[in-house]
């Protein structure tokens, strides 16, 4: 270890790395959800509006319905509540890879929001151009939607990575482990301030780094 | 050409088009125009269905087209250009790939489609704006780029709602110029709406005049003087016939 780290950290390098791996997968994972489930339904919520392509109020009720109870659950009521359906689709309710379902999750429902809301930004003439030259739906997601509102897509998931790195603090109540349940196990629980302090700016120098990345890219990607 | 056999279009209790009758003869420039909420821009975008008509015809090359659905709709419109009064062009995209877009859209192969960009971009004047984003460029510009992306899979039409309503009267000379051009050199049919008279004074060989959803006139442009008199429809049926170049009080 480097020697000007604290030396409770160097105490505990091993199961510190191994927490961060652990908060990695969570997060990762709901990155992931997000990005191949929340865009699409993100985007699904945006055409199916009034006054969109789509448009098609049942379905877009429903869905804002579903998104909206997801994002209103307390996170931790949502894991507890979520626990017989992971045990059915994880085989278990408990460790990291049990815990990352309730993540992704929640992940897809806020990232959908967020992408509705992104999309809302592309100029209704946009749209009415892209009708005009005979472009199907596909071609106005691909070629129109996401081209304009791409920096605010990476500003969204900056946001929402964020966010899942907050939620995956409290995933050691079903023994997800992660770099958050470190902190309070090894520095609130066992009287080791300077180490839950130490955990604590670790958390933050990461979000700082995801923030700064997130906002460096979606300035460099936008001409508009 | 275009046709459209008695189209009607309602807005809830609004009629915005009661019944109207059109031919628009190929090759020609088109002229409509009238005051606000007269169904001019209503009228031009049932011509490609932006707004599908309640009742009536859209009729293009003797099909009806207004029955049509999902990719046979696509196709004709394809083979219409349309351009608007703000432009709407791709923000995040340099002004090449705005105008490859159609061509993205039709499935030409990508080794065809850069010769056909920068033809396009040539003819509006534009090649070395190649590489610009829409930001770093003037209206008239975006105008232009809009005009090469919509002529770029050679339409046999090209549709112009407003075009030149938010640029200044120099850069609209150089526009409709353009517009000149493209029906000249080819021999595209254009049909503009405007509430300019001196925009579809200038461009237009027969001007539609519009009032309340209905067709007040159909009028053949002669040069000639002016008479101020009148109001409304009638004012601009005058000025047509006449050659003022004012708009309606």
């Amino acid at each position: 270890m480097i020697p000007i780290l604290p030396e409770v950290l160097v105490e505990y390098q091993s199961e510190i790395w191994e927490s961060i791996v652990e908060s990695s997968i969570m997060v990762g994972f709901s990155v992931l959800a997000a990005l191949l489930v929340g865009l699409p339904i993100g985007t699904f919520l945006f055409l199916c509006r009034k006054g969109q392509l789509l448009e098609n109020r049942l379905v877009f009720s429903s869905l804002n319905l579903l998104v909206n109870i997801i994002r209103s659950f307390p996170f931790l009521l949502l894991v507890i509540f979520m626990i017989p359906f992971t045990r059915f689709v994880m085989g278990t309710a408990i460790g990291t890879a049990a815990a990352t379902l309730p993540m992704m999750v929640i992940a897809i429902a806020h990232y959908s929001r967020l992408v509705e809301q992104s999309l809302l930004d592309v100029p209704k003439g946009v749209i009415q151009a892209a009708v005009s030259m005979g472009a199907s739906v596909k071609d106005i997601i691909f070629k129109f939607l996401y081209v304009e509102s791409r920096s605010a897509l990476v500003l969204s998931m900056t946001t929402s990575t964020i966010s899942f790195i907050s939620y995956s603090t409290i995933m050691g109540v079903v023994g997800g482990g992660g770099i958050g349940d470190f902190a309070i196990r090894y520095g609130y629980l066992q009287y080791r301030t300077d180490l839950m302090v130490y955990i604590i700016i670790i958390i933050v120098i990461f979000v700082q780094i995801i923030q700064y990345s997130g906002i460096t890219l979606a300035r460099k990607i936008d001409k508009r | 050409m275009i046709s459209l056999q008695n189209v009607t279009k309602r807005y809830g209790a609004f009629k915005a088009i009661q019944s109207i009758s059109l031919n628009i003869k190929p090759g020609e420039i088109h002229g409509i125009i009238g005051s606000s909420g007269a169904g001019k821009s209503t009228l031009l975008r049932m011509m490609n269905l932006l707004e599908k008509p309640d009742e009536g015809d859209v009729i293009i090359n003797n099909k009806k087209i207004n029955h049509l659905k999902g990719k046979e709709i696509r196709n004709i419109r394809q083979s219409l250009g349309m351009i608007f009064q703000g432009f709407h062009l791709v923000g995040n995209k340099t002004v090449f790939d705005n105008v490859a877009v159609p061509l993205e859209i039709a499935k030409i192969a990508k080794k065809n489609r850069t010769e056909r960009v920068m033809e396009s971009l040539r003819f509006v004047g534009l090649e070395a704006y190649k590489d610009k984003y829409p930001r770093q460029l003037s209206g008239g510009q975006k105008q232009r780029v809009a005009i090469a992306r919509a002529i770029v899979n050679n339409p046999s039409v090209l549709l112009c709602d407003e075009p030149t309503s938010s640029l200044d009267p120099t850069t609209t000379m150089e526009i409709l110029e353009v517009l000149k051009q493209i029906n000249q050199q080819l021999n595209v049919t254009i049909i503009i709406v405007s509430h300019e008279m001196e925009v579809i004074r200038s461009l237009s060989e027969r001007v539609t005049v519009m009032e309340d959803g209905q067709i007040y006139e159909v009028v053949e442009i002669e040069p000639t003087g002016v008479n101020k008199s009148k109001k409304g429809a009638a004012t601009f049926v005058e000025q047509l016939k006449s050659g003022g170049d004012s708009n309606p009080s």
